[in-house]
């Protein structure tokens, strides 16, 4: 079941008190509904009556008014973002992407100057997927969305924010880098873990995040039920026994590497390819190792342009550009460095590239989309709900 | 009714004062809760209900309600001891103290929970104590727990601090006078004048835990039926844009608070009754 909402929006014209001879007292409000500026989409300006609240009044002859006092006129205006010029663009982004997009951002408007335009002004905004997507359904004027997860911008298209075949207009399913997941343990891997079977053996912590939250946690579930398919066993019962062995249950990616890395938890960290090297590269690598399960998954985080949140045809050559020339073979070198698996390796530091294992990758449309994936393993009573059951 | 005459107040403004209060009630209060009732009526009881008997619901309610009553009663019972020895006793460092007593307040509860865990987790500096036990602190419910003691605290200390200024010490030595042993004395003179107040700061610290969010996620350890806390409920039910369950555990939070702060304030009033004190 899916729900959307629309900001309430609502303006209190007037709030006024009287006081009756018989120690009663009315109040008056009145509240006009919808913004009082125009908004698509959103709820048109309706003007609703004044309320009387309070006991009712009985009608005297000589009602004296001690007093009537209209005082405020508030504007109350739920996820009414910034207005942006032409030539600003804002990139709704998720966790890991920072490194990746402040070079990204220079360097493309380094670019887009070189083909003759004003220098853009481009923002991006960080945090847990699913969060940016609520986000920019709420109002957040995001131009263009880079998520983890192509479900989240299904949300938005679902919203009416962009069109429901974003999909295809960008190259290899919009989605210019991709990752997987692997694992990082502790140094010289104590505990001996080699593969995904090895998780779930007597005294072995896991730490991943809740998929109900973090969008790289929907990975990590999904490789492993991906590997117990492989493998021959019942993926239900594996991923089961496998959440039995996580400690904490943190409600981002970033969250789970600090409970690893920083706290001392667990024995093997499940993460995304290019947070498990990040985490390498700022933590030293003596501290901990990178392991790489026998089979996992190809993790697609999508791009697509925001039809809803585009001002005018100068911002629409803008942000099309924006995600365009994230294909362009000096953006895909980026991304390499920044330990995503891109696909253009032209420009690429052959020692960026030659880093990555090869790896049994499943894909998403091997689960049969996200459209099927999203209610069936993460809906609400979903397989991972059943997981946590009283027994 | 009728015969009533009409006289003048005293004091002018009745009406310019109850409009702005009334405006800001609205504004601050009304709205927001309106908001969260309206989004429950538009989902329907029958799916309120379906959300709030679910297990997973129930048992986060009850590990919420359940930590927050432990932590506002060790609250109550510290925090009239640390009023006591503010306002009693004087020892250098007194008013380092006092105002150390507020730093929960100002502290934004992020730091706090990111600061506890650290603290107690297995590697930190308590928590490496706890681990030869084979206790665990941190990502159990005494993590929770102590989250909960650290941003109630202020609450006690706060309420009964003033009314133990104002007590007169004569009352004190009229009941030895009369023979009354020491703890008589506490008993039966000074706790009676402390319990309204303390009742207030126990209400107090209890709401407060009960919606506390910020420190207590990065300390529980968030597994659901276990160090689940209802707050945390809520926001993973917006994360799945299911914004009528979310909203029909708000509402559950918000009958069971208002329950539970209802039954404290009639106590209270029984207390001062009793107590003589109106």
């Amino acid at each position: 079941m899916q729900y959307t909402t629309n900001p309430i929006v609502f303006t209190v014209l007037g709030i006024g008190a009287r006081k009756e001879e018989d120690m009663t007292m009315t109040i008056d409000i009145s509240i006009r509904f919808g913004a009082p500026w125009s908004l698509p989409g959103h709820m048109a300006g309706r003007t609703a009556a004044p309320y009387a609240l309070g006991p009712v009044r009985t009608p005297r002859r000589r009602v004296r008014w001690h007093a009537a006092t209209a005082v405020a006129a508030a504007l109350i205006a739920l996820g009414a973002g910034t207005i942006l010029q032409a030539q600003d663009l804002l990139n709704v982004s998720y966790d890991p992407t920072r490194e990746f997009y402040r070079d990204y951002n220079a360097a493309f408007s380094t670019w887009w100057e070189g083909q003759g335009h004003d220098a853009p002004r481009i923002e991006t905004s960080h945090g847990g997927s699913g969060a940016q997507a609520r986000a920019v359904i709420d109002g957040l004027n995001a131009q263009v969305v880079t998520l983890a997860l192509a479900s989240d911008i299904d949300r938005i298209a679902a919203a009416g924010k962009l069109p429901a075949d974003w999909q295809s207009r960008l190259p290899h399913d919009a989605a210019p880098y991709t990752s997987t997941i692997v694992f990082l343990v502790r140094e010289g891997n104590p505990k001996g873990i080699a593969d995904w079977g090895d998780l779930t053996q007597d005294g072995i912590e896991v730490i991943t995040p809740n998929p109900k939250t973090s969008g790289g946690a929907r990975w990590n579930y999904l490789a492993a039920w991906a590997w117990a398919e492989r493998s021959g066993q019942d993926p239900r019962a594996f991923v089961h026994d496998l959440y039995a062995h996580v400690p904490v249950l943190d409600s981002g990616a970033r969250g789970a590497t600090t409970t690893f890395a920083q706290r001392g938890i667990g024995d093997v960290l499940l993460a995304w390819e290019n947070e498990a090297y990040l985490a390498l590269n700022e933590m030293g690598e003596e501290a901990f190792d990178i392991v790489v399960p026998s089979v996992s998954i190809r993790a697609d985080p999508s791009v697509a342009l925001v039809e809803a949140n585009i001002a005018d045809d100068d911002q629409r050559a803008l942000a099309t550009a924006y995600l365009e020339h994230l294909y362009a073979p000096d953006a895909q070198a980026l991304a390499f460095k920044h330990y995503y698996r891109a696909w253009d390796t032209s420009a690429a530091d052959p020692a960026d590239v030659a880093r990555f294992p090869k790896i049994d990758l499943v894909g998403i449309e091997d689960f049969g989309g996200w459209a099927k994936v999203q209610p069936q393993h993460f809906g609400d009573g979903g397989i991972f709900d059943q997981i946590y059951v009283p027994q | 009714m009728t015969a009533l005459p009409r006289h003048r107040r005293a004091m002018p403004g009745f009406g310019l004062t109850m409009g702005l209060t009334l405006t800001t009630v609205c504004l601050v209060v009304l709205l927001p809760v309106g908001a969260l009732l309206w989004q429950g009526a538009s989902a329907g009881p029958a799916a309120l209900w379906d959300v709030g008997s679910r297990p997973r619901t129930l048992s986060a309610l009850a590990l919420s309600f359940r930590l927050s009553a432990l932590a506002a009663l060790f609250n109550l019972a510290f925090g009239v001891l640390l009023a006591w020895v503010l306002v009693r006793y004087r020892f250098p460092g007194r008013r380092i103290m006092d105002a150390a007593v507020d730093l929960p307040f100002a502290l934004p509860t992020a730091v706090a929970g990111i600061a506890l865990t650290t603290l107690y987790a297995p590697n930190g500096a308590f928590g490496a104590l706890a681990t030869p036990f084979g206790w665990r602190i941190a990502y159990t419910q005494a993590g929770i727990f102590i989250a909960l003691v650290f941003v109630g605290l202020p609450f006690v200390v706060r309420t009964v601090q003033p009314v133990l200024e104002t007590l007169d010490r004569e009352v004190e030595e009229a009941s030895a006078t009369l023979g009354a042993s020491r703890w008589t004395t506490v008993r039966r003179v000074i706790l009676p004048a402390l319990l309204p107040a303390a009742l207030t700061g126990f209400a107090l610290s209890l709401a407060r835990a009960v919606g506390e969010y910020g420190s207590v996620i990065f300390i529980a350890g968030n597994i659901p039926l276990r160090t689940e806390i209802a707050p945390l409920l809520i926001v993973i039910q917006l994360e799945e844009f299911d914004y009528p369950a979310a909203a029909a555990i708000g509402i559950a939070m918000l009958a069971m608070s208002f329950t539970l702060l209802l039954a404290i304030n009639l106590l209270q009033i029984w207390t001062r009754r009793r107590t003589g004190d109106v």
